[in-house]
């Protein structure tokens, strides 16, 4: 009688016990003690042969945590920081560097080969973060689209302003450009820090404000990512109708390498003067137990093999002086001479500032 | 063994201790699943977002109550869900009723069409949306900067839903009634109105309040067509938590959410026990008829044509995408997914994604059925204050924010032991979204079992596991299968909280989409297109499949 009633009963413990049983088994495979757990955004990428290599060299094995972009990596490494998901963390962008080393989220290193590092990336004085990769956010134009439209490439960001506004303003250019909310994209974000440099806060002339207010006018259409910025709206990589965007410097190489028939010349150009250099940087997240496990993986992040891999996987450029850069590289996009910039505690002081004036100014 | 030994022999087991038992643990599986999964993260992140220096500090919810801004979004966000939800049915009754009452060739096949939109990333979906319906629609329809591209996307996602349920529960509905009705003299209306309509009425509910949870939450969709000029909480939440890193804001803008959902619910549930009535059920094959009538043929092809171009436009200009090789017919991109260029970290096979997200699905439905049927058997077994609570706690997950419940599992889930990059994590989240699916289809159909029979079954000395197994089994069965297909969607299409947060390196269908897309690139763009076709077509399968499961002659639907 009472094994029939426990048998009937356990009917609805099956799956309290498999929840247990799942638990424990959980609990029992995390944590071996030969692999360095990397927590990085969705646009990682490096060859397997590279992290093969780094495997064979220390017997660690690099497992790899995707995090979705940038900002949402940074905010699951601040809300995780007594307890981290990961040893190392990659990704943290100048944009967001003060805002991360505020938060106290990675501990100081210098690998060993920072020396070779080029010293206008070497951003964080605390070495908390370590550079590992730079590239430049700039607009991008289709070369057909704007032969059909009879008007060379703009030169300045001022060409895109409606006509009247600006000396340089090309009337057939109102309607064609598409940008990405600060808010939500990170190449958005440069591209409104790169306003910012060129035309300041109102000091002289034309302010910030003043410029997107003449974009606004002249059609600007904003998106909230990337994606649908470039293979949505962008006349060169979708159906749609906007000549100009906002991408990356490199974005016409990959272009050529990702064709069907891969072309003698890229079909997009970028706006050299729009360029906003991006440098991405590495840490040891504090409270990571694997101490030189995570130390020996930010060494090989700044060995010429990792470097010299960097470029055709995630489409940025090396940090280190001593690494060389892919054929296509040289030959579709040029690294620009004098982009702009801007130091990273300015960028924190202000940036909720910025972009909440700009949502006002944009899109409401 | 006789089941009639457990009248012999009262006090080693009576009937009412048995079944104080078993619905004791059909409670306690649900609130602890939920508990650990749902309720300790939630707690957990908004206690953590809203601690300053070791106090409580409940300013952001004095900075949301008086943002006029915010309090827009909340009021938008409420009016775009109820008009979701209306135009939703509106659309969907017409095709719910057909399916139901018709028997046609290619039926099977056109209500697993209907599902597939129910599965696709956003982003894909977005992108069709803008070519039919941008500056160059081919129907010249511009809608874009309006709210009709917002509500129609709601529409085409949540069609489905409605079809399904609704259609699940009309297609054992015994149509002589209504023709009795006819026969006296109420017009085609009136027999509806009065007849078919009521009885419907829990099922409409159902659907209704899914609708309106899921486009209540709308994340995705409003990101991507609003152009930024519309926002619901969900999208604020996420802007605040990853924009800004404000995460007290980000936590009292979801409690704002939580608390109007629980509202909603409680109020829905009311309704819900008022108009619940018993049916008798009867089999698909004796309710849904040939069309014999010009005018019933007429009805039918008007519907396949319907749906055809209502949710079929968007899905074949994604599959054309696929093909479409620099302006030719061809294969390229698909071949291209089975091949690693550069021997990359981020290449995802096309097997390996399929096989990922059929595992993934399949715990994912496992889960969820367990845990939904333990919590619908209890909640439809008796009319409480206390059932009402437990039934509004089972919808909460459909109405919270995904993006502070995964946040929430990334501080909170680390204790006991640290589950927070578990692999098996990921299905556990996508069962949470799908529990309420199959509570929400189960419930109904169980309370619609005539209490005469259940109670005729126990004087004549049926135990209640019997009684479950032989009288109430079969006819859940039927809602098992309805919800089983939704839980399998809700995982292949990664709805919920897991898609928010860092995962191990199990790349399923949408992460393939997602990494594709997220690189320029002709081949890049079409690859995502191929992968997304591949989604259809296991989505189209899967639910071909367990639309054939059946238990009994009512299993059948």
């Amino acid at each position: 009688m009472h094994l029939k009633s426990l048998s009937r009963d356990s009917y609805a413990s099956w799956g309290a016990l498999a929840l247990a049983v799942g638990l424990t088994a959980a609990a029992c495979s995390s944590g071996g003690s030969d692999t360095v757990t990397l927590l990085t955004h969705d646009s990682f990428d490096i060859s397997e042969a590279t992290l093969e290599q780094f495997t064979a060299e220390t017997g660690l094995t690099v497992e790899i945590l995707r995090a979705g972009d940038a900002g949402r990596m940074l905010s699951q490494a601040i809300l995780t920081k007594d307890n981290p998901l990961a040893d190392v963390i990659f990704g943290v962008d100048n944009a967001f560097l003060s805002r991360a080393l505020e938060a106290g989220i990675t501990r100081p290193y210098e690998p060993s080969r920072l020396g070779q590092v080029i010293p206008a990336y070497r951003l964080d004085a605390s070495n908390s973060f370590t550079p590992i990769d730079f590239g430049d956010v700039c607009l991008n134009y289709d070369k057909a689209a704007l032969a059909e439209l009879g008007v060379d490439p703009p030169e300045t960001l001022t060409a895109l302003l409606p006509v009247g506004q600006a000396a340089d303003a090309v009337e057939e250019l109102a309607d064609s450009l598409v940008v990405e909310d600060p808010a939500t994209s990170s190449p958005g974000l440069a591209f409104l820090l790169a306003t910012i440099v060129v035309f300041g806060e109102g000091e002289s002339g034309m302010s910030w404000q003043d410029y997107w207010r003449g974009l606004r006018d002249n059609g600007v259409l904003v998106v909230s990512g990337w994606e649908q910025a470039y293979s949505g709206n962008f006349s060169a990589a979708s159906d749609g109708d906007r000549p100009l965007v906002v991408s990356y410097a490199s974005s016409p190489v990959a272009e050529v390498i990702f064709a069907s028939e891969p072309p003698t010349e890229a079909p997009t150009g970028i706006v050299e003067a729009s360029c906003f250099r991006q440098v991405e940087f590495a840490g040891i997240l504090t409270g990571s137990d694997s101490g030189s496990a995570a130390e020996k993986l930010l060494d090989f992040m700044l060995s010429k093999e990792f470097q010299e891999d960097i470029p055709l996987n995630m489409f940025v450029f090396p940090v280190v002086s001593d690494a060389a850069v892919p054929i296509e590289f040289q030959r579709h996009t040029v690294v620009v001479e004098d982009p702009l910039r801007l130091p990273p505690e300015l960028i924190e002081e202000n940036r909720d500032r910025w972009i909440q004036e700009w949502t006002e100014i944009v899109l409401r | 063994m006789d089941s009639r030994v457990d009248r012999d022999s009262p006090q080693v087991s009576s009937p009412g201790q048995n079944l104080k038992a078993w619905t004791w643990a059909l409670t306690a599986l649900p609130l602890v699943f939920l508990g650990y999964f749902f309720f300790y993260p939630l707690v957990s992140i908004v206690v953590t977002s809203l601690t300053r220096e070791g106090n409580l500090d409940l300013t952001p919810f004095s900075d949301v109550l008086t943002s006029g801004s915010l309090l827009a979004v909340a009021w938008f966000t409420l009016w775009q869900a109820a008009a979701s939800t209306v135009l939703t049915l509106v659309a969907a009754l017409p095709v719910a009723y057909v399916l139901a009452r018709y028997q046609f060739p290619g039926k099977r096949l056109l209500r697993a069409l209907i599902t597939i939109p129910f599965v696709l990333p956003t982003v894909v979906v977005g992108s069709a949306f803008l070519a039919l319906f941008g500056s160059a629609s081919p129907f010249g329809l511009n809608l874009t900067r309006t709210i009709w591209i917002i509500l129609l996307a709601h529409l085409f996602y949540n069609f489905a839903v409605v079809v399904r349920t609704v259609g699940g529960l009309w297609s054992h509905i015994d149509p002589r009634m209504e023709e009795a009705a006819r026969a006296l003299g109420a017009s085609r209306w009136q027999a509806f109105r009065d007849i078919t309509l009521p009885l419907l009425r829990p099922a409409l509910a159902a659907a209704s309040s899914i609708v309106f949870l899921f486009t209540f939450t709308s994340f995705g969709v409003i990101l991507i067509l609003g152009e930024l000029r519309f926002a619901t909480l969900e999208v604020e939440i996420f802007r605040q938590t990853t924009a800004f890193l404000n995460f007290g804001v980000a936590a009292a803008l979801a409690v704002l959410q939580l608390v109007g959902v629980t509202l909603i619910l409680w109020a829905y549930s009311r309704y819900q026990e008022r108009r619940s009535v018993s049916l008798s059920l009867k089999p698909e094959a004796l309710v849904a008829k040939r069309p014999a009538s010009g005018r019933a043929r007429l009805m039918v092809a008007g519907v396949v044509v319907y749906v055809g171009l209502l949710l079929g436009t968007p899905l074949v200009l994604l599959i054309q995408r696929s093909l479409s090789v620099d302006g030719a017919l061809g294969l390229d991109f698909y071949r291209a997914l089975g091949e690693s260029r550069r021997g990359s970290t981020a290449f995802i096979s096309p097997l390996e994604a399929i096989g990922n997200s059929l595992w993934i699905a399949v715990v994912a439905t496992i889960v969820a059925l367990i845990v939904g049927i333990s919590a619908a058997t209890v909640i439809a077994m008796r009319q409480s204050r206390a059932s009402r609570f437990f039934d509004v706690l089972l919808m909460l997950p459909l109405g919270t924010s995904a993006v502070t419940i995964g946040f929430g599992m990334l501080v909170a889930l680390d204790w006991p032991v640290d589950l927070r990059s578990w692999t098996l994590l990921i299905p556990l989240g996508h069962a949470l979204v799908a529990i309420p699916f199959v509570v929400r289809i189960a419930v109904p159909v169980l309370r619609s079992i005539r209490p005469e029979l259940r109670q005729a079954a126990a004087v004549l000395g049926a135990s209640p596991g019997r009684v479950w197994r032989e009288l109430e089994l079969p006819i859940a069965a039927r809602a098992m299968a309805v919800s089983a297909g939704f839980a399998f969607a809700i995982s292949l299409g990664e709805f919920g909280a897991t898609s928010f947060i860092a995962r191990p390196d199990t790349p399923t269908l949408p992460v393939a989409i997602f990494r594709f897309l997220g690189q320029p690139g002709a081949i890049n763009f079409g690859q995502a297109m191929a992968m997304s076709t591949v989604l259809m077509a296991v989505t189209a399968l899967v639910i071909l499949a367990v639309d054939r499961f059946r238990v009994g002659e009512l299993g059948e639907f």
